[in-house]
């Protein structure tokens, strides 16, 4: 088989199309939001925020509300619940969000117990990036297209609140409704990726993209250009690579991006580990 | 009713502020004219911080009203009035921003919706790069300035806001003598401009050339008046402590 047969194959598979259309627009949006997460210190809250959302979407579902309101609303829920308990009891804010977010994501295992539906528990869990219909697709794209339209006019707002929210207050923008919005758009994009790598590795492309981009360059800008390209090349590998392997795509997707990151860890031309080393030495000669 | 006498740029009536059971301002009044450089001494604790806050509204007054310019704090801030120099602990350096790209995020206030900016954004930005002659800098990361020139691009971003009250939480921490004396000399013209300067300090040092102006805080207003009157021993005795006049001879007091 040629090279080229290898990557038109799959193709011929309808469900492969949209497969790879939508974890490549998962992808986008994901590693959009990653550059502020990263940079803000919101790693675990968009850990606690994607697990949290899942009662929220069996209820919307239950209710045939759109997912994303259920998300929404239970996004928010949980970061008030955090920080409920962080401001009014000693117990300090990781342990918080531990319990606020398990609580509320083993809720959501329980609903979707009890309700009678065809959604398999593992799809939710794992993602079911195979069996995506039409109708998912078309769900998916609207809430992505949502995301990242708000991430891109609003970057320049989120970025200086990411920098200096003292700032962003002392001009009259409010950090309060700035923060609430990456909370929200956060919500948003966990229920976008949700059905692709499945809750639990959702928090890997809300958070790797971002990283790797942050060891790249110096500039927020190009960071907002990277993530994006790495993180959609990484899940088109992942994709292949389950099809050609037989073997789980979420997982082969996040596995991808996280070999990337590894690649720019060490390779990465100022930040990463070799070229802090030869900076060093470089300083030492001159020295 | 109205009177001849200038308006204050901030002015501060009674102000209590409470954390809990912490007492940080108590019964503050305070009145700070343009165009001087006023510097706040106090030490860790004495509620300086509390004081900034408050002028920025990030605070509200258990008690006692603010006025800048004579006007609401929050009506000040859309007018873009307020510009602040954050300490440096509290900015991470890290961040990946180029300090054009810090001085551009005074100019927001001005902006539409999307911060998109237009030829005049970008003529202010380059005036206030001139100004705190940073222009050769102008495309580096900001955690690649050293200690000096970073507190002036963040001045810089003032002077791109126009911001007409300036507020510097301990601008000389970090900071080398000859980047002290830069800024000083900067932060006096701006004060020639007409604007109004409060610079928050523990270091005493800097504060007879800089400042027109002293006062004093301990969760009160102790003194408020000319710099070589607030640094006597028994006045900062009575800010600092019994240690007050150490702070002075020593020099050491970051």
């Amino acid at each position: 088989m040629s090279p080229l047969d290898l990557l038109l194959e799959p193709l011929q598979y309808d469900f492969m199309v949209r497969a790879l259309t939508t974890t490549v627009i998962a992808a986008v949006v994901c590693a959009l939001l990653s550059c502020w997460l990263v940079l803000v210190g919101w790693s675990l809250m968009g850990d606690a925020v994607s697990h949290a959302v899942l009662p929220g979407v069996v209820i919307a579902y239950v209710l045939g509300a759109p997912f994303a309101l259920g998300a929404l609303v239970f996004g928010f829920l949980a970061v008030a619940l955090i920080g409920a308990i962080r401001g009014t009891s000693r117990v300090k804010e990781d342990a918080a969000i531990g319990i606020v977010f398990t609580t509320l994501f083993a809720l959501g295992l329980v609903l979707i117990s009890v309700t009678p539906s065809q959604t398999d528990l593992n799809h939710i869990i794992f993602g079911n990036i195979l069996g995506v219909s039409t109708a998912d697709l078309v769900q998916i794209a609207v809430l992505a297209t949502i995301a990242f339209a708000v991430l891109v006019l609003k970057r320049r707002d989120l970025t200086l609140y990411a920098f200096d929210p003292m700032h962003a207050h002392a001009i009259g923008l409010s950090p309060r409704f700035l923060g609430a919005l990456l909370l929200g758009l956060l919500a948003l994009t966990a229920v976008v990726a949700l059905q692709v790598v499945g809750v639990i590795l959702v928090v890997a492309m809300l958070i790797i993209p971002g990283a790797t981009a942050y060891l790249l360059t110096d500039r927020f800008g190009h960071m907002l250009v990277i993530a994006p390209v790495m993180s959609a090349v990484c899940s088109v590998v992942g994709i292949y690579l389950s099809y050609w392997l037989d073997a789980a795509s979420g997982g082969l997707v996040v596995v991808v991006q996280g070999a990337a990151f590894s690649l720019v860890y060490v390779f990465a031309p100022r930040h990463g580990l070799l070229g802090k080393h030869l900076t060093a030495r470089r300083r030492t000669v001159t020295a | 009713m109205t009177t001849a006498i200038q308006t204050a740029a901030i002015q501060m009536e009674d102000v209590v502020v409470r954390y809990g059971e912490v007492l940080a301002l108590d019964g503050v009044s305070l009145s700070v004219q343009p165009g001087r450089v006023t510097g706040l001494i106090g030490m860790n604790g004495s509620g300086k911080s509390t004081l900034f806050k408050t002028i920025m509204g990030m605070v509200r007054p258990d008690r006692g009203r603010v006025l800048i310019d004579g006007a609401d704090p929050a009506v000040a801030r859309r007018q873009g009035l307020v510009g602040y120099v954050p300490q440096s602990e509290d900015v991470d350096w890290a961040f990946p921003v180029s300090v054009r790209d810090v001085v551009m995020m005074g100019r927001y206030g001005r902006q539409g919706p999307t911060r998109r900016a237009h030829p005049a954004d970008h003529a202010a930005v380059a005036e206030a790069l001139d100004r705190v002659e940073l222009t050769a800098y102008a495309d580096r990361q900001i955690g690649q300035l050293s200690g000096g020139q970073r507190k002036r691009a963040f001045v810089a971003r003032g002077i791109a806001q126009d911001a007409r009250v300036l507020l510097l939480d301990e601008p000389f921490a970090g900071v080398d003598k000859r980047s002290e004396a830069t800024i000083v000399r900067l932060l006096k013209e701006l004060a020639a401009d007409g604007r109004t300067i409060l610079v928050s300090t523990h270091d005493l040092h800097a504060l007879p050339r800089l400042a027109d102006e002293a006062v004093l805080l301990l969760h009160r207003i102790l003194f408020h008046g000319g710099v070589s009157e607030a640094l006597r021993p028994e006045n900062l005795a009575r800010a600092f402590g019994l240690d007050g006049v150490d702070v002075l001879d020593h020099g050491d007091s970051a």
